[in-house]
């Protein structure tokens, strides 16, 4: 299982480590019900401290994708499909967020947003 | 959690030389980096500790223990790496196993002679003959042969080449797997502690600027790089610290996402341990 951490891209080490871990159980690299490596082996490994790998865990866990038993291990949840839709959707949701606040500041009106979304969207294809 | 470590207001005055109030907790199975300048008290704190002060106030409990209390056992379960070589020169590694095996109920002779093997030591030379780094990694191979739970080491890296560090690192790495263990460890070789501490206590002139999690530290500051014109729009409040160099003024930001949202322009970076020493030290109270 590969794990790439960046020490200079400026994004938070457990944050990466969550990530790579979320896309490897949404393509079923990580399949369910697979024990995951212990929040000290891990840390060992990549090289990180404890604390970092124990946020990333905490983090997966919050968000459905891990699941801990007590004095057993760290285990690759069941997953609903649907979560790891549901959670881009808001991220989404957020960067829409972001560029209708700066049309409001700016005073461009909701017509010419869809406008360029559509452009934008076609143009993609 | 549990504490390994537990120190609080610890002072203790010297003729030209003060640690004041210092207080900080270790928990149980976690690293924590003590960093600072030369003379910044770190080896002063790593002493009362180790309970080689004289009369110093303030309290100091080892496993939830008061260390100035006489209990021997504690020690069993402490390893140490000091500054300087406490071993008479004159010995060779072999001598040493025959003392610590009086000293140490725990002394495990194997453990020993396997930490000799991977860091190379000659067994028949009088210790005089062996360089700095072999020295340093004599003393780290003792100071975990008996199977401490708290290790204390005092720039256990001084003197290592880049790849000794990162064996040393390494050997640091296996033994926290074991969740009862828990290091303090003081380097001014920053670098080195990034990728190992969970926890950072910084001191400066005898005090605790800062204590920590690395990651809070990391994650949450940021160095800002900007010339006078954006230097100018950019309220007091909003940094920790200033450094003007000949060409540009250097920042200090204790949240570089609120910062980033507030001043979008300007452009913030990624801080390094050092950053924050250096301008903690370095720079300017506004």
């Amino acid at each position: 299982m590969d794990i790439i951490i960046s020490n200079k891209s400026g994004i938070p080490i457990y944050e990466q480590i969550k990530e790579q871990f979320k896309s490897k159980i949404i393509t079923n690299e990580l399949k369910e019900g697979e024990l995951l490596p212990s929040i000290r082996s891990l840390a060992k490994d990549l090289r990180c401290s404890v604390i970092t790998t124990k946020n990333a865990y905490e983090e997966l866990e919050k968000e459905g994708f891990v699941v801990t038993i007590p004095s057993k291990g760290i285990y690759v949840s069941k997953i609903n499909k649907n979560i790891a839709r549901e959670e881009q959707l808001n991220k989404i949701e957020d960067l829409l967020e972001q560029a209708i606040n700066l049309a409001k500041i700016n005073n461009i009106d909701k017509e010419e947003i869809i406008n360029i979304l559509n452009i934008l969207y076609e143009e993609d294809l | 959690m549990k504490l390994a470590l537990e120190i609080k207001n610890l002072s203790k005055k010297y003729q030209d030389f003060e640690l004041k109030n210092i207080s900080f907790n270790l928990p149980q199975g976690m690293i924590m980096g003590l960093i600072g300048e030369n003379g910044a008290g770190k080896t002063t704190t790593i002493k009362a500790i180790l309970n080689l002060l004289t009369k110093y106030s303030g309290e100091i409990k080892i496993f939830g223990k008061l260390n100035k209390n006489e209990d021997e056992t504690v020690k069993e379960d402490i390893g140490v790496v000091l500054d300087d070589m406490f071993f008479p020169e004159i010995l060779n590694v072999k001598d040493i196993n025959y003392i610590m095996k009086d000293i140490y109920k725990n002394w495990d002779e194997n453990l020993y002679n396997k930490y000799l093997n991977d860091f190379k030591l000659p067994l028949n030379k009088q210790i005089k003959t062996f360089s700095k780094g072999m020295k340093k990694k004599l003393e780290i191979a003792v100071s975990l042969s008996h199977h401490p739970k708290l290790l204390i080491l005092d720039e256990p890296t001084a003197g290592l080449d880049p790849i000794a560090r990162s064996e040393v690192i390494d050997i640091f790495r296996d033994f926290i797997q074991n969740e009862e263990c828990s290091i303090l460890i003081s380097s001014h070789i920053t670098t080195d502690l990034e990728h190992i501490a969970d926890y950072i206590t910084f001191i400066n002139n005898g005090e605790v600027v800062l204590s920590k999690t690395s990651d809070e530290l990391l994650n949450n500051y940021g160095i800002v790089k900007c010339r006078k014109e954006e230097f100018n729009q950019i309220e007091e409040k909003d940094y920790v610290k200033m450094r003007k160099t000949k060409y540009e003024y250097e920042l200090l930001v204790e949240n570089k996402k609120v910062f980033k949202k507030k001043y979008p322009k300007i452009l913030v970076e990624q801080v390094s341990l050092e950053d924050i020493m250096v301008l903690m030290i370095k720079g300017e109270v506004k």
